[in-house]
This record gives C-alpha cells, structure tokens and sequence, in this order.
C-alpha cells in the first residue's frame, strides 16, 4: 500500500459529517495554521512542500500563493476551481462528494494564509447535488466556529460560498472560471493582468483546484519538508489519479508518485489490469488534452527506462515521445478501439466547448472535427491527414488561453503515434466503418494478459 | 406572468448577499439555475425578469444563458436524459445506449416524446468516466447504464410521474 | 521639478521607435508606420478592452526587454501587449509571424461567405485587405459554410452575420457609447453570433457607430444599402452645426447627391478625433437623416491614401486568372468558393453577374 494522505479516511463510516470528521483528526492542521503561525509561514509550508497544482498545469501552488498583490484596503479573494471538466477527470468530485470536510479545511487554512475574507467554490453545474454536500459541511463548520467571524478567536473572519457554473468545460481556465463568477459568460481573459493582480471584481484573487487546495491540510498537519520528503524529484507529496477506459477497476486512485505506469495498470491495488482479458492499445495518461501515448511508449520511455506515474517521467521524452501528467485522467484504451474515432469523440468535445472569442480556436476546432469525421467514417482524404496537422498546428499557441492546445495536441499526438492508422481509414474506406484497425505494432511489449 | 414565491425571493436575496455590494450580477448563474428549477426551462419573459432582479439589462442574461450548455431555452420533457458520448464514455459504450435510448423511446436526439416525458440529448464529457456510460437526469446521474438499466429507470419515471398526477 | 519622462526604446523589424511607457506593441509599431505594423482586426484605440481576439496582430518578441532579454515562447498579440524598454520584436521579419498570420486569416475566412460583389463593404473591407496582403489563394476548407438565421436589426442598420468575423467592436461601441445596450453576443464557439435574441431594433443615438467599426460588411448601413459601390463615391469632408454629436462627418458623394454619411477615419481605419479634442463618434441624426448636400458645410475633398480603391475609382493592375480553380488548389474543388446566390440570397439568382453591363448597381436586380 502506497502513502495515503487525501483519501486515508476516505472509507470511513460517516466521513462527511463533521463529527467524524473531527474525531478522525480533522481540523487539526486549522487549529495548527490559526492559531500558532502566521499567514506568510503558511504560505512558506505550502512553498516548502513542493506542492504543484492539480488542475493540470502543475504549477507550484507555494509560489503561486506568493505572486497574489496585497494591496492596502483592497479584499483579495481565494476561489476553489471546482469546475472538473476534462475529459477523463472525476477525483475533485470524489473529494467533494466523500470528504467535504477535508476540502473546507484546506479552504480555511488556505484563506487564512491568502488573506480571503469571502472565498468562493467554483463547481460545474451538472455536478448539481454536490453543493448540498458542501453548503451542508460549510454550516457543519460554521456552527463548530470554524467559519465566520473571528474564528478561534484569532481574529480572523472567513466565510465559503459555493457556486454553480452553468455547463462550460471553459470555466475551467481560471480567468473564464471569473468571469463566470462574475456573472457572465465564460470568455477568457487576455492576460495580463492576471488574476493575481486583477481577479474576481478587480481584486487580487487565487484560483487553485479542489485537491490542491485539500493537499494543503496533510502539508500543515506534516510541515512543508516531510511532504516534499513523499514522491520523488519535484513530484511531490500524493496524487489522485481517475482511472477509466477497458479497465477492470475504474475509479479514483491516491498514488505516492514513485510508482510505475505498468504497476498502474495491472496491479489490483489499482486499475486490475485491461478489461476481458484484452491487451492495452494505448492510453491519454493525464486528462483528454494531453498527447495520447502507444503502449509501448507509455510503459517505457523512448530510451526504454521504465516509465513511472509522475510529472517528470510522463513528459520524459517530450511531446515526440512522452506525454503529461495534466489532471490526473488516466484514459486507458483496449486493442478493440479505434483511435480515429477516440480523436473524433475529443475533436467534437473541444469544438463543443470552445468560447468562441479567438479565431483559431473558434473556427479551427470545428475544421478539424469535421475532417475528424470524414476519416472515421471512410470519407477522408490522404491529404486530410497533413491538413489536420497542419490545422493544429496553427492553433496550437496562438489562442488566448490554453484551450487551443488542449484541442491541438490529442490530434497531433494521435496522427505521431497512430497515423498507419489514419491511413488505413482513407485506404479501406468501407471496412474501416466495420471494422477496427487493431493493435498493429504499438501494442504492450508485456505479455501481461489481464 | 413570471413571478418568484417569497421563497425563492428569499434565496435570490440569500445569493445576492454572497457577493460584494453592487456585484449582484455575480447571482446570475445560481438565480437562472433558480428559475429553471420553478419554470422548467428559460423564456424570454424569465429571463427578463431575472434581469430586473439583478437590476442589470436583459441583453446581459440572454448573453449568458445561450453561453452555458445547462439552460433550456426551449420547453423539454419531464425527464431529460442527458447522455454523455466524449472519449472515455465513447470506448465504453455511450454509442449503443446512446441507440438504445432512441429505440426504446421512439425518438432521436434533441427531441421528446410526444406525451412530453422524456426529452433525449447527448452532451459532452460530465465528469464521471470511471462509471460509464452515464446520463444525467434531472439533478442526479445515472451510472454504469446497460439496456435493462435504462428499461429500468424509463419504467421508474413513468412510475413516478404516474403518481404525481 | 518633476522628473522627465523616461521613454521605452523598442525596436520592430530592425527599427528602433521611442515610446511611452505602457504603450502597446502595435501602438508602438504604427508610429513606425507602414508595413511592419501589424494588421488589426478587432483592436480600436478608442474602445476600451478592445482587442486580442482576432490574433492577426501576433507578433515575435525576440527579447523582452534589455533587463530580461531571453525571448517570449509564444507569439504575441501585439495590440495587448506593452512595450518594455529594450523590447526586439519581429513582425514581417519573422517566418513564424507570416506563417500564424496566413493562418489566421485561412481561420477568419473560412466561414465566411465571400460574397464581396453583393457586399457594400467591398472595397473598405478590412478583411478584404488583411486577405490580400497577409493571406494565400484558395482556401482549404471543403466543408458547408456556417449561416445564421436572420435578424432585423431596425431601419438603420443591416446585419449581415454570415460576414462578422466576432471582434467584439459593436460590442463595446453600444457599452462605452450608449446607456443601454440591447444587442451582444450569444451562444458559444463557432455558433457565437451578434443578435439581440427577441428582435429588437438598434435606435439608440449613437448607435450608428457600430457601422464606422466593424471591420467587415457585417454591419452596414441600410440607407445606403446597394445604393453605389464606395469606390464610384467620392468622400468629402463636412460638418454642420449639431446639438448632439461634434457634427464633423465625411460625406460620401456622387455628383450633387449624397450617398452616406460617415464619421471621419484615420490611416488605420478608426475614426478620428474630432476638432474638439474627443473621439469623432457622430449621431444617428447627422448619418442617417441629413442626406442633402444643403444640409452641410462641405471643407473639401478628403485625403485618401493613393493605394486604396476609393482614390483609384477602380483596380488597379488586375491579372485575371488563366488557371482552373483544381489547378491552383492542388485538385481539390472547393464547393461553395464563389456560389453568391446560395449564401447570400440577396440578389435574384437568375441574373447573371458577368452578363450586367459596367458595375452592378442595386437598379439591375430590380428589372
């Protein structure tokens, strides 16, 4: 068994409430953050421990902290990204849903490091019965004198409000995320200003991810050093990774960050290995944006080291040959997927979801799905292929916020490790519709079988 | 003529309250999430109305209703099945309950049934790929969907609405 | 004493300008002027939080300043990007830049309808212009091209939303200009579209504005709807006395009558500042309603740029292709490229265009 720190209590009876909660140890590291440090040694724990955002960016969350504007008489705000929205990722939801508590916590102390007097949830609309879960935690709280004013007598006053978004996978860029906040539409902001300096309402603002902010309270309890001392390089501390795809075990997994892509995978502490017995194809390792890897190259690197689940050793390679960490959404394929079709699926989620405000990504997206679909359904041109390409790559960099990327790289790093494929579609335009290509050379170099 | 009860006006007051004086605007999402909930789906008459709620302009609700994939801007069925196709529910079978659902409700997608209980729509990513293929319904989801699942809650709405009446 | 301001030395393409600190690379690069500035489409100088959506302005930064000089990873967008002092940016210098560019504007013309012969922005055309000078021939794009359903916007003003490229100027325009803004932008993605969602007509004061700044023939005025190509008008400046607006307009003009009346632009296409100081925004009254000569005070012909098809009357050096449309598009045969009559539905599809006499004149589709 790996570290726990996130889910440990997970499995506990009655978790949610806040009595079990506090009889498990909770609100032990708020009680520690009030009332025996200041808001900076927080913030200089957070920094220590190495934590790197968990949204998909990986960020350092310490150093983030670090950047927000304290300017004289004006609020800052800390806002909680809860808009989980890539394809592949539901651990925020599993956090929120099982140990709300855990993340109220985090929010308290984070708040308390930031300066948030007001510190706002921002959660997708479709996870519509969760701000129950939440508001009903915040009250739980609230009564037991950890939110509202003065709390513990420190002085400090900090109430959570949770809001929910109306359905845009774009609100979860973090300055679309405040404008939606704001009460608008869900349209990035060209930076800068970010939201460090001008966030929500003009002020200075954080925006960190559910699982980020509920790392916090291990960090506390533990202290910056002994996080950073769990996982390895600057991977540290535990991750939650959302397993899902042809395998056996589906479902929301804490790692410490030293273990390999292939004990991931077949191991029955985690995903059980490929569903029916089939063997893996290939595998999004980290959120539907991040490059698609075969097999082969996803249990081991270009230079054939092992692959492990961290952020340095999945981007190992590069794009040429690695992928990224992202969210943690562990995308596994089976050898009876298509990947033309998978790419489609993702090509018409990102034209879907994109705002529209730039024109690479608003017109863009729509062309490569289209394209997209020829193919997959026996209708592409060879030339398509090349034109895909070159499509993404004129998409890729030159949008206003990450969302062109995120909608270039699947498709690029599908036509890199798959385009056989590609082009067995355009060449057997009637048995592509039928049939699926299959595992051609990228299969698993393992003769592991479920 | 739309017109909020004094309980809801007083949760439109308790959302307003959340944000700082003169940033009521910010209430949009939840007060619209709001008047879904009592009208069904937004009209033009609710929206306006939620735009003299928040003392902002009408142009400034419809801006953000069309934005957001959640607000109805058209009357739907009692029960919306809203099942998601991206990725990871695609390689786990969204497509054949996705087919399922029409066949056995006798619609396509984006339409309803004509005695008005069921509307079908397939949406984007929702979040929940480890238990799919997966619809919404209502405030809920509905995970790990077969064939029988779905007969099955098909038969538990026609149930329910059954009752209500 | 107070300290004298300290410039910022930024230099674009090889050429060194001295700025204002806090001026913007694209600013910085039209007082350079000429080609090294880069094109704008949804950026205007007078309308606050304009600009970095269209991203025809993107630009290399070589070096970011002389303190930090390492080089930006990404293009930039020029117009929402300060200078810092030291800054080496490369516009037309750079490969990377050219290429995004043509890129962009493949983007921006990939849905949109081509119908120049039938559009009363043809020959101002922003996007005509960005086309010709930063774009490739043909298009790549093999697909129906998006359309809209219609909306009347009033009596003054005509929407054509098949043409709006979504710079957000008309926008901000009915924000900045009038109290209350009844049109914006709804729905998302490549379905975003200008509307007022229930038909509404656009009738503020100001309103008019949004024709003098949409860069395309999205938004027109409908007096002057297939009244006369611009170019075969003659623009001169007036003004007369008005209670509401600074009254100083360009007439557009064929002989005694007058055509259109618009406010007064600058080189890069933005209307100018008026004699009073403030940004020369004129009133619906003074656009739309004074047309008669009689009604003003004519100063003189307006200067327009010797390049432009206003001062030519005509094109000049036009080549007319020899070449099919397969050949030059690599064997593909794009559809829909120059199809007016299934896009636009403004014209009566059984008149032949090539079969009217001289230029097409909104009278040869009434016969």
């Amino acid at each position: 068994m790996g570290v726990k720190l996130l889910l440990e209590k997970a499995q506990v009876e009655g978790i949610r409430s806040y009595e079990v909660y506090r009889r498990e140890g909770g609100y032990r590291a708020a009680e520690k953050a009030l009332k025996t440090m200041a808001p900076d040694a927080v913030t200089e724990e957070v920094k220590k421990s190495g934590l790197r955002g968990r949204g998909g960016a990986g960020f350092p969350a310490g150093m983030k902290w670090s950047f927000l504007a304290k300017p004289e008489g004006i609020p800052r705000h800390l806002v909680c990204n809860a808009d989980e929205s890539e394809p592949g990722t539901f651990k925020d939801r599993y956090l929120m849903e099982f140990l709300p508590h855990l993340l109220i916590e985090g929010l308290l102390i984070s708040s308390y490091a930031l300066g948030s007097n007001a510190t706002y949830i921002y959660i997708r609309g479709e996870y519509a019965w969760i701000p129950d879960i939440l508001e009903q935690a915040i009250g739980e709280a609230k009564a037991n004198g950890w939110l509202g004013k003065n709390i513990l007598g420190t002085g400090f006053d900090c109430e959570i409000y949770v809001q929910r978004g109306g359905g845009a996978y774009i609100c979860g860029e973090e300055t679309a995320l405040i404008e939606s906040l704001e009460g608008k539409r869900g349209n990035p902001r060209i930076k800068p200003p970010f939201p460090a300096v001008k966030g929500v309402w003009d002020r200075p603002t954080v925006v960190n991810n559910v699982e980020t902010l509920a790392a916090v309270v291990p960090i506390i309890n533990m202290g910056g050093d002994e996080y950073a001392k769990i996982g390895v390089g600057r991977s540290t501390g535990t991750k939650l990774i959302s397993a899902c795809g042809n395998i056996n075990k589906p479902g929301v997994f804490e790692i410490d960050m030293t273990i390999s892509v292939e004990e991931f995978i077949y191991s029955d502490e985690y995903c059980g290995g490929i569903k029916n017995g089939k063997r893996l194809k290939a595998c999004i390792p980290g959120g539907s944006s991040v490059p698609i890897l075969p097999a082969n190259l996803l249990l081991k690197t270009a230079k054939g080291e092992t692959r492990y689940m961290n952020y340095e050793s999945l981007s190992d390679g590069g794009f040429a040959t690695g992928s990224m960490m992202g969210s943690g959404g562990f995308i596994v394929l089976d050898e009876d997927q298509c990947v033309v079709k998978n790419t489609y699926t993702l090509a018409r989620f990102y034209r879907h979801e994109s705002c529209g405000q730039c024109s690479p990504c608003r017109e863009g997206t729509g062309w490569m799905e289209k394209i997209l679909k020829n193919i997959d359904s026996g209708k592409g041109k060879m030339s398509d292929i090349d034109l895909l390409w070159d499509i993404q790559r004129k998409i890729e960099g030159n949008t206003i916020c990450p969302l062109g990327d995120a909608a270039a790289w699947p498709v690029a790093a599908a036509i890199r490790h798959f385009r056989d494929e590609f082009e067995w579609h355009v060449k057997n335009p009637q048995e592509c519709v039928t049939r699926n290509y299959g595992l051609a050379h990228y299969a698993d170099p393992l003769e592991v079988v479920g | 003529m739309v017109q909020f009860s004094e309980e809801k006006m007083a949760k439109v007051r308790e959302i307003i309250a959340r944000y700082p004086e003169g940033k009521q605007k910010s209430a949009l999402l939840p007060v619209l999430h709001l008047a879904q909930e009592v009208y069904g789906w937004l009209s033009s008459e609710t929206m306006d109305y939620v735009a003299s709620l928040l003392q902002i302009e009408p142009i400034e609700v419809y801006e953000v209703a069309t934005f957001y994939s959640m607000y109805n801007l058209k009357p739907v069925g009692k029960y919306m099945f809203e099942v998601c196709q991206t990725g990871p529910c695609m390689i786990s079978g969204s497509d054949a309950i996705i087919d399922y659902i029409k066949q056995r409700l006798g619609i396509g997608v984006g339409e309803t049934t004509p005695d008005g209980m069921f509307t079908l729509k397939t949406v984007e990513c929702l979040g929940a790929c480890g238990y799919a293929p997966m619809m919404q319904m209502g405030k809920h989801y509905k995970e790990h969907l077969t064939p029988e699942k779905v007969d099955q809650i098909i038969e538990d709405c026609r149930k329910q609405a059954g009752q209500l009446n | 004493m107070p300290e004298e301001k300290k410039l910022f030395k930024v230099t674009i393409d090889n050429i060194t300008v001295e700025v204002e600190p806090g001026t913007t690379i694209l600013n910085a690069a039209r007082q350079i002027g000429g080609e090294v500035t880069p094109p704008a489409m949804c950026y205007y100088s007078k309308l606050k939080n304009s600009g970095g959506k269209c991203r025809t302005c993107l630009v290399e930064v070589a070096a970011g300043s002389t303190a930090d000089p390492r080089p930006m990873p990404k293009l930039v967008a020029s117009c929402r990007t300060t200078v810092m002092d030291g800054m080496i940016v490369k516009s037309i210098t750079s490969e990377r830049v050219l290429d995004a560019r043509a890129g962009v504007v493949e983007f921006l013309l990939l849905n949109h309808p081509l119908d120049c012969p039938i559009c009363d922005q043809a020959g101002e055309c922003h996007l005509q212009d960005l086309s010709y000078e930063h774009g490739k021939e043909g298009t790549r794009y093999e697909f129906n091209r998006r359309t809209f359903k219609k909306h009347d916007l009033g009596d003054y003003i005509q929407l054509h939303m098949t043409r709006c490229i979504l710079c957000y100027r008309c926008v901000f325009t009915a924000d900045q200009l009038t109290a209350k803004r009844v049109h914006g932008v709804l729905d998302r993605g490549d379905h975003a579209e200008i509307a007022t969602y229930i038909e509404k007509s656009l009738d503020n004061d100001f309103i008019g504005n949004v024709i003098d700044v949409c860069p395309v023939g999205a938004l027109t005025d409908k007096t002057f709807r297939f009244k006369n190509r611009v170019w075969f008008t003659k623009p001169v400046d007036a003004h007369r006395d008005c209670s509401k607006c600074c009254g100083e307009v360009q007439l557009w003009m064929r002989g005694d009558e007058v055509f259109r009346v618009t406010a007064r632009k600058d080189e890069w296409g933005e209307i100018k500042d008026s004699s009073k100081g403030s940004t020369g925004w004129i009133c619906n009254e003074c656009r739309f309603e004074k047309k008669e000569a009689k009604d003003w005070v004519i100063e003189g012909p307006t200067k327009v740029s010797r390049h432009s098809v206003i001062s030519q009357g005509h094109y000049v050096n036009v080549v007319k292709p020899k070449e099919t449309l397969p050949d030059v598009m690599g064997g593909r045969a794009p559809k829909l490229l120059m199809n007016i009559h299934n896009v636009s539905e403004v014209n009566r599809p059984d008149i032949e265009l090539s079969k009217i006499d001289g230029p097409a004149h909104s009278d040869d589709f009434k016969k």
